[in-house]
């Protein structure tokens, strides 16, 4: 990509972000026009909306962005179990997917060698893969309740159950389409079967297994929050709920907003390293 | 060694000083070798103590106390005694004094509903604090997932809805674990609100077709929605359709025109009338007045293992619940309650509800001081009309034992004594308690017939 097109793009995002904003607001204005005159006592019991004879509104951009300040503004207090900042519970989230993913990846990329060097396993094990593959997370989430009996358990069950399979099938399908002529140079070198897997199969695969990752990751960021909302207690699929049972969009927004900005760090840090491992042919 | 743990049944045993059989060099020694119970648990021990003090206010001396064992057996004497002086009673008050607790630190979960008020509000009042518990309440994001966590001991006692602990007893829904309410939270405090685009349709006859939510299916929320619907010659299964929405996204779900109407929990009803969504069409006393709703439920395991613990926390709740029934305290409860790490509510929509001076959600301000009421007393009369309700839209099947698993479940005489202790009264007559609801007479003596005698119903 040439800089004149980088520059143009940034402006352009910045014009569509603007167009954004201006529509919402104007959307989310409260239109005038005032309901029945109310028994003031009345009026003092209800909200603001109802006592115009309207529902209570979307918040507007400026409401948002008041509230996105607050939070950035403290993002660690600690008011008891059930109220902490919006830095701990994303912290929490964080581990919790950390957690599960790597311990996704300890048992997916073994595994999927395993299986991608030998047609057979390959053959043996597909029917399951593809069975539990398509399986959304938050249907295990009971069974993991019922079973492990620890919520806070379950929730990290459920990032590594759908966190193994894009992994597990990226590194199968990277080993198996390792270019059959490095494998042939290997066995004429003698080289040992330990030694071919680390040192032609790993590197050759190594851009496949990390797209695996990369894939894996994304998801396990998408499930935790559903999960989170579940289980409740701590983590940023709580503070989602929690603001929701207040009915605060305006929290959830936020809520929202720091997600997608996580999840894209997330990737980005994956893309980085895959781009470490790629290589040329 | 204390001597009032020894077996005052057994006619080798001295009440007097001194070690009982001379054989050992003391007291402490010869409990320890002629210990025939277990030292460890102390509400045994608690138990014999009261025998032994009863045997000697009614022997006197050890000498006639003998004569009369050798003459008649232990057993024989046991059930002698007991005809004149109820000691089961006696043993249970001498339960009450505190002991050292088993365990400190304790987790209680609950739904951020004002049902679970008493729960809640012990924890910034610090009535749980006074009995040096250190108790941490946590929010809990469904019924189905506070059971899961009460079932899987991440929560030492949580707040329910008063069915789910018969229906986790009897194995409704879940595996039959025996389960147990000491105390019911609240009465009323519930009601129906309707969408707002329904505000002429006040008539149930004309609610063909809509569709409700409740909060789960083992809830008062459900059997009063349905019972009311029945009188009104609405089938509940048939005519309507009656879904489990768990209560914070009730709201949300009125407003998108997703549902028609909901008998909720409050805050649930005030805040569709503060957000402009919905109106209360009746609040849940006007069906039956004093119902129970939420109970505070703990598993027999906690109540059985851990006695000191369990006393101490029931202290606390029934402590709570007592400050909570007098209206003057209720301004100053929605304050403490309001706030982020308990309900997540505006303060003015947990106030109405508790103060029952309210907006209906049609212009008109109503005061009802009962809208919600709180008392403790588990009526062994409620559980039955609930397995009534649970029988009749058939969630269990086959004959039922009412009373037993009623009486098993509601812990009615520990409510009783920390009532007692709390300040309050205990009814008197806590069985064959009777009740109307809707002009419709419940006779807990009679539940079968009570079943058959609705025209709608699954059984």
């Amino acid at each position: 990509m040439s800089k004149p097109v980088g520059w143009r793009a940034a402006l352009l995002s910045l014009v569509f972000f603007a167009m954004l904003l201006g529509v919402w607001q104007i959307a989310a204005t409260p239109r005038g026009g005032s309901g029945p005159a109310l028994d003031p006592e009345y009026a003092k019991l209800i909200g603001a909306a109802a006592a115009v004879g309207q529902k209570s509104p979307f918040p507007t951009p400026i409401e948002v962005g008041a509230k996105l300040a607050e939070h950035l503004a403290d993002p660690f207090y600690e008011r008891g179990t059930n109220d902490r900042g919006i830095g701990i519970q994303l912290a929490y989230s964080i581990a919790r997917v950390t957690i599960g993913y790597l311990l996704a990846a300890l048992v997916a990329i073994p595994l999927g060698f395993l299986i991608g060097m030998s047609p057979l396993v390959y053959g043996a094990l597909n029917p399951y893969i593809q069975v539990l593959k398509p399986i959304s997370p938050l249907a295990w989430m009971p069974l993991a309740l019922y079973t492990i009996k620890d919520s806070a358990l379950s929730s990290i069950f459920v990032i590594f159950i759908c966190s193994i399979w894009p992994m597990l099938i990226n590194t199968a399908f990277g080993v198996a389409s390792v270019r059959r002529e490095w494998l042939n140079v290997a066995r004429t070198l003698e080289v040992g079967r330990m030694t071919t897997a680390i040192r032609v199969i790993l590197p050759a695969a190594a851009p496949t297994i990390m797209t695996g990752m990369r894939i894996s990751i994304g998801i396990a960021w998408l499930v935790i929050v559903a999960a989170e909302m579940l289980v409740g207690g701590t983590g940023i699929g709580y503070f989602v709920w929690n603001e929701w049972n207040n009915l605060s969009i305006g929290n959830i927004l936020t809520a929202i907003l720091l997600i997608g900005v996580i999840g894209m760090a997330l990737d980005q840090g994956l893309g980085w390293l895959a781009r470490l491992v790629a290589y040329q042919e | 060694m204390a001597r009032a743990f020894d077996n005052p049944f057994n006619p080798n045993v001295t009440l007097g000083n001194g070690c009982s059989c001379g054989q050992h060099a003391n007291e402490a020694e010869h409990a320890r070798a002629a210990a025939d119970i277990d030292l460890a648990d102390t509400e045994a021990l608690t138990a014999r103590v009261v025998e032994t003090a009863v045997v000697k206010a009614v022997f006197g001396g050890d000498v006639r106390r003998r004569q009369f064992l050798r003459l008649l057996g232990a057993g024989t004497a046991l059930a002698a005694i007991a005809e004149f002086f109820p000691l089961s009673l006696a043993k249970e008050a001498a339960a009450a004094a505190p002991g050292p607790l088993e365990k400190k630190d304790l987790k209680v979960g609950f739904i951020p509903i004002t049902c679970a008020t008493p729960i809640i509000m012990a924890h910034p009042m610090g009535f749980y604090a006074k009995q040096g518990l250190n108790v941490e309440v946590v929010k809990t994001a469904g019924w189905a997932v506070i059971r899961d966590k009460a079932l899987n001991k991440e929560y030492d006692a949580a707040h329910m809805l008063s069915p789910m602990p018969l229906a986790i007893t009897v194995g409704a829904g879940s595996n039959p674990i025996p389960w147990t309410v000491p105390a019911i939270e609240n009465i009323n405090g519930q009601a129906i609100t309707l969408s707002i685009r329904h505000k002429d349709k006040r008539d149930p006859k004309s609610w063909k077709g809509f569709k409700f939510a409740v909060p789960f299916d083992y809830s008062m929320h459900n059997y009063l929605l349905r019972y009311y619907l029945a009188e009104h010659g609405i089938d509940p299964d048939r005519d309507v359709q009656i879904r489990a929405v768990p209560p914070p996204e009730m709201v949300a779900n009125l407003r998108a025109d997703n549902i028609d109407g909901f008998l909720a929990p409050d805050p649930v009803n005030q805040r569709a009338v503060f957000d402009g969504v919905g109106f209360i069409h009746i609040l849940s006393k006007e069906i039956w007045n004093g119902h129970p709703c939420c109970a505070f439920a703990a598993s027999r395991d906690f109540v059985a293992g851990m006695p000191n613990t369990y006393h101490a926390l029931m202290r606390a709740i029934v402590e709570a619940t007592a400050f909570a029934s007098k209206n003057e305290n209720r301004k100053q409860i929605a304050e403490a309650i309001a706030p982020q790490n308990y309900l997540n509510q505006p303060v003015t929509v947990v106030e109405q509800v508790l103060t029952g001076t309210y907006a209906d959600g049609l212009g008109n301000v109503k005061r009802d001081p009962k809208r919600i009421d709180f008392d403790p007393f588990p009526w062994d009369s409620m559980a039955i009309w609930m397995l009534t309700q649970m029988k009749r839209w058939g969630q269990i099947k086959g004959d039922v034992n009412y009373q037993q698993i009623a009486e098993q479940v509601f812990l009615a005489t520990d409510a009783a004594r920390f009532m007692r202790d709390a300040g309050l009264a205990p009814p008197k007559a806590a069985a064959g308690h009777k009740f109307k609801i809707m002009g419709r007479p419940f006779d807990p003596a009679a539940p079968d017939a009570y079943v058959d005698s609705f025209p709608i119903r699954r059984s």
